[in-house]
């Protein structure tokens, strides 16, 4: 793996980041430590030299400057690191373990910094004191010094230590940052090779889980769920380019060979008025099938949304049952309407009462008893309802025929999907497809359920605010009228 | 009647003017939207059909600048979109009627006769519809036939006081659910002969002659039996 491409993954930045932080964290902390340490050390020394002077003011104050020499040269003969001066007004040293006071704290008294050098290693190394002047009584000057070497030595260790830990964190820190954003490479390597082969190849194949249940798990989750639902919008398209190709070949099929056949044996004018009505059938059933494909596609293509108004479901379906009545009853089905209060909805009434229309055609084609099976008693019904419920207008068209299979219930809201003993009767199996892409596209639902015996249809659409209902609206003017 | 077809594809516009010929009309033709306007502007017709895709101009533009030029002579929209916002744009351009293709000729053929009758400003808004001993009183919503009432539900009503508007003329059954039931979409069974045969019982049963007609491959017509 190029070791570039490494420090352009994003895992690698984020380390880069955290490094830089953590960095300059530990050395604001160290920093610190360290000059508060200092602070604490020359404190104490500070407190130090302060009780020596006392002590030595004391003796001078006993026994004058003699006693006061004698006492400095006592102390400065012990083993340490104390300086000690006393020094006439004029500034010559009488006694002590420093030459002479530096000039330019000469006639200055209080804490000083300074630096000396050892009496026998007059050229060796410099050595940094905290120094106090006084002046006593008389004119003499007492300086008291302490080395600082001690908080010098201290200051060094924590620099140090700031300069190897630093050092260190940015090793670590660079190697771990590489480290990881290797790991997330590799992974997502991993899965972008997996992607590509899907894309170029076979779209059934998934992406490979880690196991880990981390997020780039989940990522692949998502795009194996991605993958998943491409896979059954390919499947419907060829479902529905299949199904198409099946129901609209059939009847051209129908409608080239009848006119073949009158155009081969067809003698008398009766002969062509026949294969000529037969033909203009056929093409009608054509158009209903296309008008009906169009309705679905455009429905699902969120057509039809401009035209949208708010209107009371009751009238529609109260409007749909009314054009079914006679059908029904010359069918010998009671046709029942129980509508419920507060039927509001916005959409579009056309659509919603052509797929009511559907399901309402649909229950009275299929929905008869069946004859052949005596030994049901079946009532001769189909129920119209519409009830709000939860916020929803809720349809529901319910027949006691033969009904629907529970396993085909998913089926037959597909395109074209005809049960087989429907084959045999007209329509173009497109009614409950398209009454199901109305009820998407007011973002509703459609489902199928098991009316023992037949088949209860549901449609839930979200309902309106109550206050919006409007007297029939218009959609088209009748303006041929 | 005299009827401007103003249609680019020639071969539809050579059978609608054989067939409206056939059904005793004067037809002219023109196959672009310009010479459309010119001619409907000029001359005066019954009723214009006029296709929506044209060359030159399209059918829309055409329609409005003749309603811009106050010319109000009747037009029927042919178009290949024929869904309901398509219909509702061509009838706020100006438009009467709409049909989408493919079409039976049987049902261009009721539309423009209807549209042409809708011109003629004595074909109207009587408040009292009278086909032989049949009387429709659209105030009072009393349906009487030969002086004896028939109670009819308010759906029935809008159906006979359709039909009988246009008495004498071919209204197709699209034309009934369009304008009856306000329904645009095709509801597969034949429900509207049910509500004619239905509706036929009450006005024609055990009275003579028989007023509602059933005129095959096109629709229904009110007539006097004698006419």
């Amino acid at each position: 793996m190029a070791i570039g491409k490494l420090f352009r993954t994003t895992a690698f930045k984020i380390s880069l980041a955290y490094l830089i932080l953590s960095a300059i964290g530990a050395s604001i902390v160290l920093g610190t430590v360290g000059w508060n340490m200092k602070h604490l050390v020359e404190e104490e020394i500070a407190q130090t030299i302060d009780a020596d002077i006392k002590g030595l003011s004391e003796q001078y104050a006993q026994g004058g400057i003699n006693l006061l020499a004698r006492r400095v040269l006592r102390r400065t003969r012990r083993p340490g690191a104390k300086l000690y001066l006393v020094t006439t007004p004029a500034g010559e040293p009488i006694a002590g373990n420093v030459t002479s006071l530096p000039s330019e704290i000469h006639d200055e008294q209080g804490y000083f910094k300074t630096t000396y050098h050892l009496l026998g290693d007059p050229a060796g190394k410099i050595h940094h004191a905290l120094v106090r002047v006084v002046q006593l009584e008389g004119g003499f000057r007492l300086l008291v010094g302490r080395d600082l070497e001690e908080g010098e030595n201290l200051r060094q260790i924590l620099s140090n230590a700031l300069f190897t830990s630093l050092f260190w964190l940015v090793v670590i820190g660079t190697l771990g940052g590489l480290w990881i954003a290797r790991r997330v490479l590799n992974r997502v390597d991993a899965i972008n090779a997996n992607a590509r082969a899907i894309v170029a190849g076979d779209l059934s194949g998934r992406l490979r889980l880690a196991g880990t249940g981390d997020e780039l798990d989940r990522l692949v989750e998502n795009f194996n769920a991605m993958l998943e639902r491409m896979s059954v919008l390919l499947a419907g398209l060829k479902e529905v380019s299949d199904n198409i190709a099946h129901d609209l070949k059939t009847p051209l099929t129908r409608l080239r060979s009848g006119l073949e056949q009158a155009l081969r044996t067809a003698k008398s004018p009766e002969d062509y008025q026949q294969a000529l009505t037969k033909a203009l059938e056929e093409s009608d059933g054509l158009i209903q099938i296309f008008n009906a494909l169009l309705s679905i596609a455009r429905a699902e293509a969120g057509a039809g949304r401009e035209g949208m108004v708010d209107f009371d479901a009751a009238g529609v379906l109260r409007d749909v049952s009314e054009l079914y009545e006679p059908v029904a009853e010359e069918r010998g089905i009671a046709l029942t309407l129980k509508l419920g209060v507060g039927l509001a909805l916005h959409g579009s009434r056309e659509l919603i009462s052509q797929a009511l229309a559907n399901l309402v055609d649909n229950a009275l084609k299929y929905g008869a008893p069946d004859k052949d099976n005596p030994n049901i008693k079946q009532q001769n019904t189909v129920e119209l309802s519409a009830r709000r419920t939860a916020g929803q207008v809720e349809f529901i068209i319910a027949d006691h025929g033969a009904g629907i299979p529970e396993a085909d219930h998913h089926r037959v809201l597909e395109r074209f999907v005809r049960l087989e003993n429907a084959r045999s009767r007209p329509g173009s199996g497109l009614g409950l497809s398209l009454a199901a892409a109305v009820a998407r596209l007011h973002n509703g639902c459609l489902h199928l359920e098991d009316n023992g015996p037949g088949l209860r249809v549901i449609i839930r659409l979200p309902a309106a605010p109550l206050n919006v209902i409007e007297e029939r609206p218009i959609a088209v003017p009748g303006k041929a009228a | 009647m005299r009827i401007l077809i103003v249609e680019d594809d020639t071969e539809a516009a050579n059978y609608l003017i054989k067939a409206f010929r056939e059904a005793g009309h004067v037809v002219d033709h023109v196959s672009n939207g310009l010479d459309g306007f010119a001619r409907a502007r000029d001359e005066s017709y019954d009723v214009l059909v006029i296709d929506r895709m044209l060359p030159k101009l399209d059918g829309l533009s055409v329609i409005a600048n003749l309603r811009a030029q106050n010319v109000l002579t009747p037009v029927l929209i042919l178009s290949a979109l024929g869904q309901v916002d398509d219909k509702v744009k061509g009838l706020r351009a100006g438009g009467d009627d709409y049909l989408a293709k493919p079409y039976a000729f049987s049902e261009l053929l009721a539309r423009v006769e209807v549209l042409s009758r809708r011109s003629r400003p004595s074909g109207g808004e009587d408040t009292v519809y009278r086909v032989n001993g049949l009387e429709l009183d659209r105030l009072a919503h009393k349906l009487t036939r030969d002086g004896k009432e028939i109670p009819l539900q308010p759906r029935e009503f809008r159906l006979l006081e359709y039909l009988m508007k246009h008495a004498g003329q071919v209204v197709t059954r699209t034309m009934l659910l369009e304008n009856v039931w306000d329904y645009h979409f095709d509801p597969q069974t034949n429900v509207i002969d049910v509500h004619i045969s239905r509706l036929r019982a009450k006005i024609d049963k055990g009275f003579e002659p028989p007023l509602l007609h059933t005129i095959r491959g096109a629709g229904y017509m009110i007539r006097d039996g004698h006419w």
